[in-house]
């Protein structure tokens, strides 16, 4: 019998954890959980090669090992960072991470469009989460936003890199789920943008995990795109025996219509893994395009149950716990009368004033209407 | 007069030619090294000089080199980083263009002591006449044994090829630059792991500039303690600055790391003073990315002790009131000079050469150049200054590689030592876009020379 491995103990926000070497600190912290696990947009633990661009999962790590104490002398990003025996991380309780998450928050947003209200990722997007938790409350950016056109790659996928984060999720997609490499970033800096060489259609059985991958609105399902918010959906897990994948799908339904399927996500927001039929492992959930866009009937799958979605979805339940909701002041404020029209609210405010004869006033009423006029 | 080691032949007659350099002593080292000493050996001759990078960080080269992984059967590479576009720095082009073969004997001597049978000289792709000299140096020592299989008899085989870069800044980055030379877009890799580990190919890579890799050719010459005894203090050797700006006489100077700063400047050796008969006003000691000095500062620490042009010297007082030695890139700056215009210049630059992968950097220089060209053209607000002040200190240190510091320390050091002039482009925008601040506060100091 082989020795077990020996564990490396790692201390993040006072909570010590025993992990394998090789673990970084991100996945040591999602050991944990909790608020203790920094947020990530670009790290994919299903990706490999994906993290460290983003920035917001940076840490500070006060003690690199019991070996050599002395700490990191600058902020790591803890997704790519892999843990030391005895080593000290420092998320939530260290103000200089904070602030420059707050930082990286703001960053992050001065060129997104904030386009939420119209945008199909509201209420499932990581970066509105991100801003949410993290985030401020106002912009310090007083320029034009960059905008890009909208770009159809291939007939199932829209690209609307206004909004993109460039966290290159969709490019190691593209490379490690695709069979050519057709699919990544073109120029440079804050006019970089992701686009296939050039402008082509993508055209793959499994090019649509790229949408589940995407942590914002920037590759959304045509087959979804403005069909409904997710918010009055109901996502519900379903199966069945697809030839080319898992066939292992969230279907997002609406009454009997499905209007849209998607892979299973994690807590993390990624997508699951499984175990291998032989057992030698697990594979991750990917879903072919088949059954992402083809198959729309309640009839083509297997309904199991509800899912559980526990993060990243305005539809958990408990998304935001301990969420205090401020104190309904309108009675208060209308002397212990509860107002059934907006018409009732005017009455008492004087602005409305029965004396005045609406239907007399020439064309729309304005302030001017009811100004009292000095006796 | 000071000693020169690098370009003490760079303009005789014909040096450009294999046979005019073998005849001025050239490809000693190779031959001393390849014959009478193991590549250890060489390894410690150069730890023994102290010789330190000249690209900018200042490492020193010996240690880098003792951090190479020397796993078995695995092939390791020396790459030679002439990816020169720092905006001041212009020094390893002059190197390449007047003594190619410096360079070439530096590689064969530096790939024998790391045991790098092929070495790359990944150049920037602006330097596209360079090339050409480049080669015809490689094919002639190539002709004359100096490259290729079995070398001076010796056993050990070298070649060296000649990559161009396509123009992009950040592929100076020693892993940016890997990538690229991999062919791949030149986006710096997240370290660890360090390219001494897993570089070109994930093959232990060592990544040197150009004046380092030259430099060990003196070192192999005369030995290492004989190097390590010119300069001050762990600074040794000599040093290429490529000084511009509004001087008498611009140009590449070799100088020894034991002159102060104002010696540089005014003396007729040098620098020659500044041009015009204008007063001198501010300087940026290192290539643009160090933070900017203003008189006062540059000529005397905050101690007021002379300052010296060495890596200490220079770095002297941190931040708060030094800068640091960088690659070399002298700019000196008069008082006719804008210190918002060329913060904004700087910006400018660097938002264009942002790689784009992480979010402080690719977001954060845009951000500042766009307030920045607020505040020249006096648009700007006062609240602007403290925001530009923010940004920069968020995007300082938060990024993957230094391209967002480099960013982040010219903007900071103008506004830590000029606010009084970003404040006045605020409170007269009108005279801010027709004549300049003047020398207020910084040039008092300046009477020296």
């Amino acid at each position: 019998m082989s020795e077990a491995p020996k564990l490396f103990k790692v201390t993040i926000d006072n909570i010590t954890i025993d992990v394998e070497p090789g673990t970084t600190i991100l996945n040591a912290a999602r050991r944990i959980g909790g608020e203790v696990t920094p947020p990530a947009m670009c790290y994919y633990s299903k990706l490999e090669g994906s993290g460290g661009k983003c920035r917001t999962c940076l840490v500070e790590v006060a003690a690199g090992s019991t070996a050599d104490p002395r700490p990191m002398p600058k902020l790591v990003a803890s997704c790519r960072t892999t843990v030391m025996d005895g080593m000290v991380v420092k998320n939530i309780t260290s103000d200089k991470v904070l602030d420059a998450r707050n930082g990286v928050v703001e960053f992050l947003l001065i060129n997104h469009p904030l386009d939420c209200p119209i945008c199909d990722q509201a209420g499932e997007c990581h970066l509105q989460d991100l801003s949410y938790e993290h985030g401020k409350e106002g912009t310090r950016f007083e320029f034009k936003r960059r905008t890009f056109e909208k770009e159809d790659i291939g007939p199932y996928i829209q690209l609307h890199m206004t909004r993109c984060i460039l966290c290159y999720r969709c490019t190691y997609v593209a490379d490690q789920l695709t069979d050519h490499r057709v699919h990544g970033i073109l120029d440079r800096g804050d006019h970089a943008e992701i686009s296939t060489y050039i402008s082509k259609a993508i055209d793959n059985d499994f090019s649509g995990n790229m949408i589940d991958v995407c942590p914002v609105g920037a590759l959304t399902d045509k087959t979804f795109r403005f069909k409904n918010r997710v918010w009055f959906t109901k996502p519900v897990n379903a199966h069945r025996d697809c030839p080319t994948c898992c066939g292992k799908v969230t279907l997002w339904q609406r009454g009997d219509e499905v209007l849209r399927v998607t892979a299973r996500k994690d807590e993390w927001g990624e997508v699951m893994s499984y175990p291998r039929p032989d057992g030698s492992g697990n594979q991750t959930g990917w879903i072919c395009n088949t059954c992402r866009f083809d198959k729309k009937n309640t009839s083509d799958w297997v309904i199991e149950g509800l899912s559980n979605i526990n993060r990243h979805s305005v539809i958990s339940q408990g998304k935001y716990p301990g969420l205090v909701t401020p104190k309904e002041t309108i009675t208060e404020v209308m002397g212990g009368r509860d107002p059934k029209l907006l018409m009732d609210i005017h009455d008492v405010s004087g602005v409305n004033d029965p004396e005045v004869d609406l239907s007399k006033v020439a064309g729309a009423a304005t302030s001017k209407t009811f100004e009292k006029k000095e006796q | 007069m000071g000693r020169k080691l690098l370009l003490d032949k760079a303009h005789v007659e014909g040096i450009r030619s294999f046979e005019v350099y073998r005849r001025e002593g050239g490809y000693r080292s190779v031959e001393k090294a390849l014959k009478t000493m193991s590549p250890d050996q060489v390894t410690e001759e150069v730890k023994k000089s102290g010789l330190r990078g000249r690209g900018g960080a200042g490492f020193p080269t010996g240690m880098k080199w003792g951090f190479l992984a020397k796993p078995e059967g695995v092939p390791r590479y020396l790459v030679v980083n002439a990816d020169e576009s720092e905006p001041g720095t212009f020094k390893d082009r002059y190197l390449m263009e007047f003594i190619p073969h410096l360079l070439i004997e530096g590689i064969i001597t530096s790939s024998y002591a790391l045991g790098s049978k092929c070495s790359y000289i990944y150049i920037r792709g602006e330097y596209a006449w360079i090339v050409g000299i480049l080669e015809q140096a490689i094919a002639e020592a190539k002709n004359n044994g100096f490259l290729g299989k079995n070398i001076l008899g010796s056993g050990f085989d070298c070649e060296i090829y000649i990559q161009r870069g396509a123009g992009a800044y950040i592929c100076g980055e020693e892993t940016a630059l890997l990538e690229s030379l991999e062919g791949k877009r030149g986006n710096p890799r997240i370290k660890p792991p360090f390219p001494a580990v897993k570089g070109l190919w994930n093959c232990p890579t060592v990544v040197n500039n150009v004046e380092t890799i030259a430099a060990v050719v003196p070192i192999i010459n005369d030995g290492g303690e004989e190097y390590a005894k010119i300069g001050i203090g762990k600074s040794t050797g000599t040093k290429l600055i490529s000084a511009c700006g509004n001087i008498k006489k611009q140009g590449v100077y070799e100088i020894e790391m034991n002159i102060s700063v104002e010696e540089f400047i005014f003396s007729d050796e040098y620098c020659g003073g500044i041009a015009n008969g204008r007063q001198l006003k501010a300087c940026i000691p290192g290539g643009s990315s160090v933070p900017i000095l203003p008189a006062n500062l540059l000529l005397k620490t905050a101690k007021g002790e002379s300052r010296m042009m060495t890596y200490e010297g220079l770095a002297d007082g941190g931040f708060q009131t030094g800068s640091m030695m960088g690659s070399g890139g002298f700019i000196v700056m008069d008082d006719r000079q804008c210190v918002v215009r060329h913060t904004y210049t700087l910006a400018r630059f660097y938002r264009h050469e942002s790689c784009g992968q992480c979010s402080p950097c690719r977001e954060g220089t845009g951000w500042m150049e766009k307030i920045l060209l607020n505040l020249e053209t006096g648009k700007g607000k006062m609240s602007d200054i403290d925001l530009l002040w923010d940004i920069q200190r968020r995007i300082e240190g938060n990024t993957i590689c230094p391209l967002g510091d480099a960013a982040a320390w010219p903007v900071a050091a103008a506004i830590r030592h000029f606010r009084d002039e970003f404040e006045w482009h605020v409170t007269n925008p009108d005279d801010a876009q027709r004549r300049n601040y003047g020398l207020a506060n910084y040039g008092a100091a300046m009477s020296a020379g």
